[in-house]
This record gives structure tokens, sequence and C-alpha cells, in this order.
């Protein structure tokens, strides 16, 4: 057999026997909407742990990573901080989100808008951005995917095909399973993160220098620079870096699928208590570093650094270890594509849809248009991400600075009595078009500082004045839940 | 809703401080150890003393919560 039949049958048997999995692990459970979206809040710890490490470690972390290593050197630290504080930085708010959760039987962030601030166009309006943002994520997972199975098939399957097979079986686990398919997913894709990420972490700079130190030692007699801020870039520097771990940090829980992965939780000590391991899960994360530096004097000259890692695997081991590192990356790409469309599905139909065109919509009928979303979103995406084009990472980058918008009206809505809906509804819409503004004409970092924390500073200014400047409004969490609101 | 105690915000800022705000404390090469450069051996560092403080946060947590279960408990009687 030649090296692409052996690595592209390893892929093909692991991603398959992954997606059974995920199609039966829901398969016990009847299906209702609250079953589908938040696995009737019966998560415990180990389960938590698995879906959100399963929602964090993205093809970006696999490919992204190790080429933010390779081509731009120290700025790739922020990383390895954003993460952890972002876990850091969680408990002291995810509890209190699942207990408000809990209360009034929350499944989305705009359910959370919707409650606090009693109004539908602000819960509408948030759910329209949190799609709009999903969808170039998404199409970024796809993409990756295509890449990783083209290379780590050695050529033997054409993008289009793979990221056509792949997004079928996404849709389809989905469909049937919802959320405790990912989480289920997530258990296979994380033993085969942790076990590449170790094996080819350590393994690569002993291969070729003898040593981690050694490897460091010679990348610094070549490239002095790289490995202090701002590394081989131009704008990357210390206040860029100080800027952008806040603004990741803090935005990290303000993506949709993030945010509602808490109301799978049992109960808020399960929330707590993963914020305490999951900064653990990091540790990976150096490991894949490791690949990129080596990757710079083992496979110079690369025009796109996304592909250093999986350059320098299939040239130093065996195509059936390229075939398991090339399904652990489609699998990264696979989980959290799958939670994205889940969580773009349900905003659309049950925060936007229900709430603007069909108020009288049943939770069933909602969770059967989602159920259809799913299959119309990954249908979006995949055009997007067959006919790509090259502004896909500047979407991504607005798309982080967007949702951390969210943060204000998240976090004053918890702990502020005095703001109101109209200064969430102005916070968000200046901060998006702050960042809409820099980051499309190219002045980000904005003087050194990244663009998302600039108008996220904005933002906050903007809430806090004009609700201080309109008048008081109760704040809806202290209401009762409305039992009838289950028809 | 039970909001966060101050002991455990302070607790929480440690690991802010150490591995975002003091950068150009810790941002350089030299010295290596356990062969990596000052500045990555720093955040690899910060990955392990991070739960460490994250379990006192939580312990503070833990602590306030249980006293004021127990003190609610007294007041009304749970059916």
């Amino acid at each position: 057999m030649d090296s692409s039949t052996v690595a592209l049958s390893v892929i093909l048997v692991i991603v398959l026997i992954s997606s059974i999995v995920g199609m039966y692990a829901g398969s016990r459970y009847k299906m209702d909407l609250e079953q589908w979206t938040v696995a009737g809040r019966g998560f415990g710890l180990v389960f938590v742990w698995l879906l959100m490490a399963g929602e964090v470690y993205t093809t970006f972390a696999f490919l992204g990573a190790s080429g933010w290593a390779y081509s731009r050197g120290a700025p790739t630290l922020y990383i390895m901080a954003y993460l952890t504080l972002a876990y850091v930085f969680s408990f002291y708010f995810l509890p209190q989100i699942w207990e408000i959760g809990k209360k009034f039987s929350m499944q989305t962030q705009s359910d959370f808008f919707r409650q606090r601030y009693g109004s539908k166009n602000l819960a509408a309006f948030a759910s329209l951005v949190g799609v709009v943002f999903i969808i170039p994520y998404l199409q970024l997972q796809l993409t990756g995917l295509g890449i990783i199975v083209e290379v780590s098939g050695f050529g033997g399957i054409s993008r289009a095909t793979a990221i056509l097979i792949a997004f079928a079986l996404v849709a389809a686990f989905v469909f049937v399973s919802g959320v405790r398919a990912v989480a289920w997913i997530s258990v296979i894709k994380d033993f085969l993160m942790l076990f590449a990420a170790f094996f080819i972490g350590i393994g690569l700079p002993y291969m070729y220098f003898g040593g981690i130190g050694e490897m460091f030692t010679a990348l610094i007699n070549a490239k002095p620079a790289h490995l202090i801020l701002p590394g081989s870039t131009k704008t990357m520097g210390q206040s860029w870096y100080v800027s952008t771990v806040l603004l990741t940090s803090f935005g990290f829980y303000m993506w949709p699928h993030l945010f509602s992965a808490a109301f799978t939780a049992k109960n808020n000590n399960t929330l707590r208590r993963n914020a305490v391991i999951m900064p653990l899960y990091t540790i990976t994360m150096p490991l894949i570093f490791l690949v990129g530096f080596t990757a710079i004097m083992v496979v110079p000259g690369l025009s796109n650094g996304d592909l250093a890692l999986l350059t320098i695997v299939r040239q130093s081991y065996p195509a059936w270890f390229m075939g398991i590192i090339g399904a652990a990356g489609a699998l990264t790409a696979m989980v959290p594509a799958a939670i994205l469309i889940l969580a773009a599905a349900t905003l659309f139909a049950k925060n936007f849809y229900r709430e603007m065109f069909a108020p009288n919509m049943t939770d069933e009928q909602v969770e059967k248009l989602a159920r259809v979303m799913v299959i119309v979103i990954t249908l979006i995406a995949l055009y997007f991400a067959i006919y790509s084009s090259t502004t896909l990472v500047n979407l991504l980058l607005l798309g982080y600075a967007g949702v951390t918008q969210f943060l204000p009206g998240v976090l004053f809505g918890l702990y502020w009595g005095r703001v109101t809906k109209k200064g969430v509804f102005t916070g968000l819409v200046v901060g998006i078009a702050v960042v809409a503004y820099l980051v499309l004409t190219k002045q980000d970092p904005f003087f050194g500082i990244n663009a998302g924390f600039v108008a996220l500073c904005i933002n906050f200014a903007a809430t806090v004045i004009v609700s201080l400047s309109t008048q008081a409004e109760p704040n809806r969490f202290d209401e009762e839940p409305a039992v009838a609101v289950k028809k | 809703m039970h909001k966060p105690t101050m002991g455990a915000v302070l607790v929480g800022l440690v690991p802010f401080l150490a591995m975002c705000i003091s950068v150009p404390l810790w941002d350089r090469i030299y010295p290596f150890v356990f062969g990596l450069p000052f500045n990555i051996f720093w955040i690899v560092l910060w990955i392990l003393l991070t739960p460490i403080c994250m379990f006192i946060a939580y312990r503070i947590e833990r602590k306030k919560i249980d006293a004021t279960e127990s003190a609610g408990k007294g007041g009304v009687q749970h059916g």
C-alpha cells in the first residue's frame, strides 16, 4: 500500500468510529429542545470539561498556534496566557449565569439578554450578531479540515471532497444527538490530541537537535529576535500582548456556543471546579509551539505558516502516524464545528425567528426548525469554505473582537442594577461599529493596542453613560419565572 | 444569586498580573530554565500555578456559599 492509502484509511476509520459514537450518544435520550441544546442540564465535571475542552481546541489551536510560532514567534505566547486567564475569569461569572439560566430555563445567550432586559429586539439583534460571527469561525474550521486531510492524506483526496464528507458526518451527528454527540466525540479527540501533542512536541526537537534546549539555542542563533516580543512582526509588541490577552480572555465566553455550554452543567459548583482544573489543559499548547519552532529550521521558507506542523510531521514520521495526526486534526475541526452549528441553529430558530416572526411557536416546533437550520447553516459555511476568499482571517479577527462586545451587557446584567437596555443596545452597536471600522480599514493594532480592546473600552463607556442618562429599569432576573413559558 | 467574594476576586487577579500585565518584567530569553527561554518557561510555570490560585479562590467561595446556605436553612424551612 502506498503512503496515501495508509494515511487516508487511518483517518477515515478514526473519523467514522467517532461519528458513530456521536450518533449513539444521544440514542438513549428522548430529544426535546432542552436535551438537544443543553443535555437536560445533566453534565457533571468530566463532561463539562470534555465539552469545553472540545470547543476550545479548534483547528486554530492545532494549525494556527504552530503556524504563529513558525512565522511570528513570541506573539504566539498570547495564546497560552489568554486560554489560562479565560478560565480564571469564567470562575467569576459562569456559575452565576448557570444559576440564572436554571431559574429561567435558558438555552442560549440571547435568552439571557431577553430575560434581563425584557426586550425582544435586543435579544433578536444579539442572536443575529452571534450567528453572523459564528459563520466565519465555522468556515475556518471547514477550510482547516480541508487542508489537514489533503496534506496528511498525501494529496490522495481533494480538499473539497474531504470537506464534504466530514461535514455530512458533522451535520448528521448534530442532527441526531445534539450536544451529547459533541461531548462524547471530544473524548476521542482529546485523547488523540494529547497523544499527538506529547509525541511530536517532545519528539521532533529531539529528532533534529537532540533536545529542547538545543533546539532553542539553534533557533536563537539563527533568528535572535524571534523569541521576544514583537517577534518577527512589526506591530505585536508588549502593549499589543497585554491588550490582546485581556480582550480575548474577557471575550472568550462571550462566544454564544461557549456561553451556552455553561447551561449543560448539572450545578454551578461543577463550573467552579471546572474553572480550577481547566487551565491545566493549556499545557498541550507549549508542546504544539515546540513543533512550530522546530519547523523554522527543518522546513524553512513555507509561504503559509499554518502548514508548518503538517509538513514537518509528514517528512519525519511514517504514513500511519501521519494518519493519526490527520485524524486528530480532522476531529479538532469537526467537534468545534458541531457545537458552532448547534449554537447558530438554536439562536436563529429560537431567538430570531420565533421572537420576530412566529411568537406562537412551541418548543417542539423550534427544535424542528433548529434541526433544519443545522443543514442550512452547514451548507452556507460549506459554500464559503469551498469558494473561499482571502479575507477569511480578517473575518475571524472581526468575529473575536465582535462577540466580545457582548461583555458589558452580560457583566452589568449580572452585577450592576442600574444598567438599562438602551445602554446595552448603544454599547453593543457602538462597539461593533468601532471594531468593524478599525479592522476593515486595517488599523488593527490601533497605536499598538488591539482594536477589539479599544472598541470594548468605548463600549463600556457608552453603556455606562447611556444607562445613567436613561430611566432606571427593574432587574428582570429578580422576577419569578413564568411557568407558562413552555408551550 | 451568589456574588463572588472580594477575597476570591483578589486571588483571581494574581494570574492576570503574572501572565499578562507584568510582561515587560519577564519577556526575555535568558536565563534558560529546563531548556526553555525564560518567557516561555514563565508562562508554562503559571499554567501550572494558576490552578493552585483558583483552588484557593474556590475554597474561599465554598466557605461563603456554605455559610449562607446553612444560615438560610436556619431562617426559612425548605420544603
